[in-house]
């Protein structure tokens, strides 16, 4: 493993001094159950896509594609906010 | 130089008229009202350029000052005991995100029982805060502190925030003369604030506050904690600055007739005032008494009170606030802690005074130094804590 940084090394404040690193921490290990859409009942409105909080709805032509399960936390909002319940939270 | 005469609170928000903050976010409360008062009537008047943000509460004026300062904006507020406490958790995260904020706060009595008037309870409760503290004696000394303050906090090497600290109304609301520096002086020497990762610097994008778990906290706290190790090795420098700049002696500490005394007194602010006069008075008798009185009790000038205090032969500690440690106040806990490295180490006692702005006279003092020079004689302590001007 890569030796992490010391406080001299470090900026200071726990200030983060670039842009999109939440790329490198990959959350998806934090997940209890993971979205799993049943695509032929979607109706491709892209409500579950606005409402991720980690951008993890998968979304290509307009068209929802599945769940980035690399940054996919497991929060159900996805689920939840769906208009056609197509969307189920299942273990793992 | 200008003489004025100005109470406590209106030199604090002459100094912040002269400073003219970017942003000042705060709420009024006893006995601060008046800096927040007479700085809003500038901005109104347009006397300041200041963006004035009239919050709800000291925990969103705290939280105000931090989404400004981070912005880049100097940045400041004020104020006393219970709105301290209101803005506790955002004043330990103004330090830890080394915001260099300024904060003239006049110390109150923290409730309960709720009281308006002066002791040391409020800031004393935030000295592991990770803020710069700084104790004013008078009206003037909170004037030339508060400038001062603004070239601390930002100094590069340090950046951390400073409370600028005087007593409630005893020195907030009594009426001074003082020699104000002209404005464009006051202005010359703080300079431009520049700050080096500001959140509206949209080409180098920042992020403030993220979580920080067992990987990295640890390392940010060090930092904290160097950061206000090294602001003492910074802070005279800047001290020496502005007293050539205005003809001034500020110090880390003030020592008084120290240098031949055989038993001194330690205080914070004004009660120093009346402990000189009576230093003063004892020595037209022949007794050798001084005085020291820390500047700033953060960082802890541990060093300048070792050197100042160990050739004495008997040492109190008047602390106006109780730590509730069964071992007297923190000053007196402090002092004690840094003479325990001395080679010499003179007794020590301390004497809780003033709570909730009970009266401190010079016949209290005077009784102190009286103890001191029993214990000087018999080398027997009789209490290592005292309480001085209450009822049994
Ligand atoms: S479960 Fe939460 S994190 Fe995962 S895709 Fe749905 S909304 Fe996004
Ligand atoms: S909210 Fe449901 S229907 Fe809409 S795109 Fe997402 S999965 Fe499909």
């Amino acid at each position: 493993m890569k030796k992490k940084k010391g406080w001299k090394e470090i900026p200071i404040a726990g200030i983060i001094d670039k842009g999109g690193t939440a790329r490198e921490y990959k959350t998806g290990s934090w997940r209890t159950f993971k979205p799993v859409v049943d695509k032929p009942k979607c109706i491709n409105c892209l409500q579950c896509w606005i409402y991720c909080p980690d951008s993890s709805v998968l979304v290509k032509d307009g068209k929802m594609e599945g769940f980035d399960y690399d940054y996919c936390k497991g929060c159900g909002i996805c689920a939840s906010i769906c208009p056609v319940k197509c969307i189920k939270m299942e273990k793992g | 130089m200008k003489l004025t005469a100005l109470t406590g609170d209106q030199a604090a928000a002459e100094a912040m008229r002269q400073i003219e903050p970017d942003v000042v976010a705060a709420y009024p409360i006893t006995p601060q009202t008046e800096i927040v008062m007479n700085f809003s009537q500038f901005a109104a008047d347009g006397r300041v350029k200041t963006e004035m943000i009239p919050v709800e509460s000291e925990h969103s004026a705290m939280s105000a000052c931090v989404g400004s300062a981070a912005s880049g904006a100097r940045t400041m507020t004020a104020t006393s005991a219970n709105g301290l406490a209101l803005m506790w958790e955002i004043v330990y995260i103004t330090a830890s995100l080394r915001l260099p904020i300024v904060m003239p706060v006049v110390n109150r009595a923290l409730s309960g029982p709720i009281n308006i008037h002066c002791d040391h309870s409020d800031t004393m409760g935030a000295r592991d805060s990770g803020w710069i503290q700084l104790y004013s004696e008078n009206a003037e000394e909170v004037y030339e502190n508060i400038i001062v303050a603004v070239k601390i906090a930002e100094h590069k090497k340090i950046l951390l925030p400073v409370m600028v600290c005087q007593d409630g109304f005893i020195t907030s609301h009594a009426v001074e003369g003082i020699s104000t520096f002209p404005d464009d002086k006051v202005k010359k020497f703080i300079g431009e604030y520049t700050l080096e990762h500001s959140l509206l610097d949209v080409e180098n994008p920042v992020t403030y506050g993220p979580l920080d778990l067992q990987d990295f906290y640890f390392e940010h706290k060090r930092q904290e904690a160097e950061a206000m190790k090294d602001a003492l090795k910074t802070i005279p420098a800047v001290l020496a600055e502005f007293n050539k700049t205005f003809n001034k002696s500020h110090d880390l500490v003030e020592e008084y007739k120290l240098s031949d005394a055989e038993v001194a007194i330690v205080v914070l602010s004004s009660t120093a005032g009346t402990a000189k006069g009576v230093v003063d008075e004892l020595r037209k008798k022949g007794v050798k008494a001084g005085l020291l009185k820390p500047r700033f009790f953060r960082p802890f000038p541990k060093e300048r009170i070792i050197k100042a205090l160990s050739n004495l032969k008997a040492v109190a500690v008047l602390d106006r606030s109780d730590s509730f440690s069964g071992e007297g106040g923190p000053l007196f806990s402090e002092v004690k802690a840094a003479l325990y490295e001395s080679q010499k180490r003179p007794p020590v006692i301390d004497y809780i005074f003033g709570l909730g702005g009970r009266d401190i006279f010079p016949e209290d003092i005077k009784k102190v130094y009286k103890e001191l020079e029993e214990i000087k004689k018999t080398g027997r302590i009789k209490a290592l804590v005292n309480y001085l001007g209450v009822r049994n």
